[in-house]
């Protein structure tokens, strides 16, 4: 990999942020002693999910991710939103667009009210029936108080899928199409946080995205080869970790790239780049240059991709690298390190 | 936040491409390389670094960033004055970027997770009325150059709560540029003076500094256009050895400058020589409180305290690391952070060794907050 660097001896936020510090710590700790999959995907390739061959040229497809943020309920969502889309969004970023079922778990804190229990439950029923998926299996736990921020959710997804796309499969030439505005999710968590408390319209995009990657799919077929979403770390990270693996250098128009006013406001007065920041309802596709204006048009005319755009371009120099054009120069991006420090100063 | 997107007209990049060609052009016509341009200002390395101008800059163009950032200018032994009262327990409030400063063995960021009472404020009015709901002491660490300073005398001038007293680390630009001048093997060729600074100082200031060191000087604003404008206006003075000041940026200052601020500034703090970390001593580098305002000092007020608390640092070894820390060759321009082995491997934002990674004004900060790199001249322009 591109980050010859080493894990330290505590684990710190770092490892946590979604950058290079995660990807060595998985390299260096959870991945050694777990093999390939043959003919699919497993930890090894560090994608969005694992890909189990069936034997008939399908694919199981499953993936899992845990959840924890604070506040716990934020402008445009909750928690229990948040768990349900990161799994089925990750399970659509490796082409599996029809979830069959979830699985979640939830360790909860003493001393939790039950009506927040109520209500994150509620919308994670919503978020189910807007990714048509539905939960079949869970586990509780109750920590001791102060042990636990309220609530953590961890959730299990899996489907069914005819084909796999990777976070590995751009060629120079290729597009980078993002789906919508960048940025969304983590301003509007930022702006919430105590010491800043900025009033701002900011809403999270936290949103089951299968959809629109259905509908993505179906007018790129096989030339849609790669998909990540840009979660943690931003659209930065996802672009650097599909530049490392894929083996290519990607060229991102800093102006192409859709970006709220009201985002880019305050990210500006906050010194934090809109491009570092997470999203939750959003994908970063890569797609042969000859189906790129059919794939962006199927997006355009979902009501999820309205404002998605071709952001970008792979070249064979510079191979894991992303360079910004600014429009006045061109400068690499960097990758968020840690927890985003609003700057005070 | 009106204000930031009324800044989008000055990122205009069809005429930054007529600006870029016109900085190659004059560049062209000294006719020699490298020419060394100094600014002095975080918040003109942030934006170079963010809009990638370097990428735009001629190849003969060397633009580096001087001491232009105040929290890693302020020196070890103020650092640890402000952990020593911490330390001590006495409130100390500052700045989110001075938390994690290194002082000699530790920071306000490890004095506080040992305990002590650390608030973190956007400014000197947000301490004020903080200090005005305690009933306890509450010590302002103040670090800024003369624009910062300016705001924390209209504090003190007005009315403020008697438990508050300021721990000034407050430095004053006009004395280092001298310094960074005179320095031994300077090639500096001229400075790009901060837009900000200059309008409370006006750019009068920097007169009598063009006439004794026959450099010129351009006052340029913030946003890409105004660094390029202030840029192309400085090689051309260059070229032509024309030594002389300029005001790149009359939307915002003035010759005279802001002459209420600065009697403000002037009421409350007086010159002092001093160190800034990592360059030298600068005479009249520091603001001090004055002996009139010695009730608000927090150096007169809690002079046991300090003494105190400086005892208690040297329980602790300095890190080891801190002897290969090039900030100070960083910091007067002489080395960029790629020379320094630390840089992006054992120094990064999250665990810094130098000041310059601390702050989101220093270099080494700004590098690696933008890709670690932020010179692309070499990489071609996309082929499409």
């Amino acid at each position: 990999m591109r980050n010859a660097r080493f894990v330290e001896d505590t684990i710190t936020l770092k490892y946590g942020a979604g950058g290079s510090a995660m990807r060595a710590l998985i390299e260096q700790v959870f991945a050694p002693g777990f093999g390939a999959v043959e003919g699919g995907i497993g930890l090894p390739e560090m994608d969005d999910g694992a890909a189990l061959p069936l034997g008939d040229g399908r694919f199981l497809v499953i993936t899992t991710d845990s959840h924890v943020v604070s506040p716990p309920f934020f402008p445009g969502g909750d928690i229990g939103r948040l768990a349900v889309c990161g799994t089925v969004n990750d399970l659509a970023m490796m082409g599996a667009t029809e979830p069959l079922a979830l699985t979640c778990a939830a360790i909860l804190e003493d001393g939790l009210p039950r009506a927040d229990l109520e209500r994150i439950w509620a919308s994670i029923r919503r978020a189910c029936e807007e990714a048509g998926t539905t939960i079949v299996t869970g586990d509780t736990k109750v920590m001791r108080h102060g042990e636990l921020d309220r609530i953590a959710i961890a959730t299990t997804g899996v489907a069914i899928a005819p084909r796999i796309v990777s976070d590995r499969g751009l060629r120079p030439g290729d597009r980078v199409i993002v789906t919508g505005t960048v940025g969304d999710h983590g301003l509007a968590i930022l702006a919430t946080r105590g010491e800043l408390a900025l009033q701002t319209q900011l809403v999270s995009d936290v949103a089951p995205i299968n959809g629109l990657v259905r509908a993505a799919l179906a007018a790129g077929r096989d030339r849609v080869v790669a998909m990540k979403d840009p979660t943690r770390g931003g659209l930065a990270s996802a672009l650097h970790e599909m530049a490392d693996k894929s083996g290519v250098g990607i060229v991102l128009d800093e102006r192409a790239v859709p970006v709220r006013d009201e985002v880019r406001a305050a990210g500006e007065l906050l010194g934090i780049d809109p491009l570092l920041v997470a999203n939750e309802g959003k994908a970063v596709i890569g797609v042969r240059p000859d189906a790129a204006d059919a794939v962006l048009a199927a997006l355009r005319a979902h009501p999820l991709g309205g404002s998605a755009a071709i952001v970008g371009e792979c070249i064979a120099e510079r191979a894991g690298s992303v360079i910004v054009e600014t429009g006045f120069g061109r400068r690499l991006l960097g990758e968020a390190e840690g927890e985003l420090q609003p700057r005070i100063c | 936040m009106d204000s930031a997107l009324v800044q989008l007209k000055f990122r205009d990049p069809a005429r930054a491409a007529a600006l870029e060609h016109a900085l190659v052009a004059q560049a062209k016509r000294i006719g020699r390389a490298p020419v060394s341009i100094m600014h002095v200002c975080g918040s003109h390395e942030q934006a170079i670094a963010k809009f990638g101008l370097r990428a735009a800059f001629p190849d003969e163009l060397d633009v580096v960033m001087g001491p232009g950032c105040p929290v890693c200018v302020t020196d070890v032994p103020e650092v640890d004055e402000a952990v020593a009262l911490a330390l001590a327990g006495v409130r100390v409030a500052t700045y989110g970027d001075m938390l994690r400063v290194p002082g000699t063995s530790r920071s306000l960021a490890d004095a506080r997770a040992a305990g002590a009472k650390v608030d973190v404020v956007y400014g000197v009015a947000q301490a004020a009325e903080l200090a005005r709901t305690l009933a306890e002491p509450l010590v302002f660490f103040a670090s800024g150059f003369e624009t910062t300073a300016v705001a924390t005398a209209a504090v003190l001038l007005a009315d403020p709560p008697p438990n508050l007293s300021i721990l000034s680390a407050h430095k004053y630009i006009p004395p280092v540029m001298e310094i960074v001048a005179e320095m031994p093997g300077s090639k500096i060729e001229g400075f790009l003076a901060a837009g900000h600074a200059a309008t409370i100082t006006g750019w009068g200031v920097f007169e009598r500094f063009v006439a004794r060191h026959r450099v010129p000087v351009v006052v340029a604003g913030f946003e890409p256009l105004d660094i390029l404008a202030g840029l192309v206006r400085l090689v051309e003075l260059i070229a032509d050895g024309d030594v002389r000041v300029e005001n790149a940026y009359p939307r915002c200052v003035s010759r005279d400058g802001n002459r209420e601020a600065q009697a403000r500034l002037w009421r409350v703090f007086e010159p002092q020589g001093g160190r800034w970390r990592g360059i030298a001593h600068v005479p009249n580098g520091n603001l001090r409180l004055r002996d009139e305002l010695a009730a608000f000092d927090a150096r007169r007020r809690f002079a046991d305290e300090i003494a105190r608390g400086l005892a208690q640092l040297w329980d602790h070894a300095p890190p080891a690391l801190v002897a290969q820390c090039q900030c100070g060759d960083i910091m007067a321009g002489i080395a960029s952070p790629h020379d320094c082995a630390l840089f992006g491997r054992e120094c990064t934002p999250d665990a810094p060794v130098g000041a310059c990674m601390v702050s989101t004004e220093g270099t080494c900060r700004i590098w690696h907050q933008y890709g670690g790199h932020p010179d692309l001249r070499q990489l071609r322009r996309r082929a499409s």
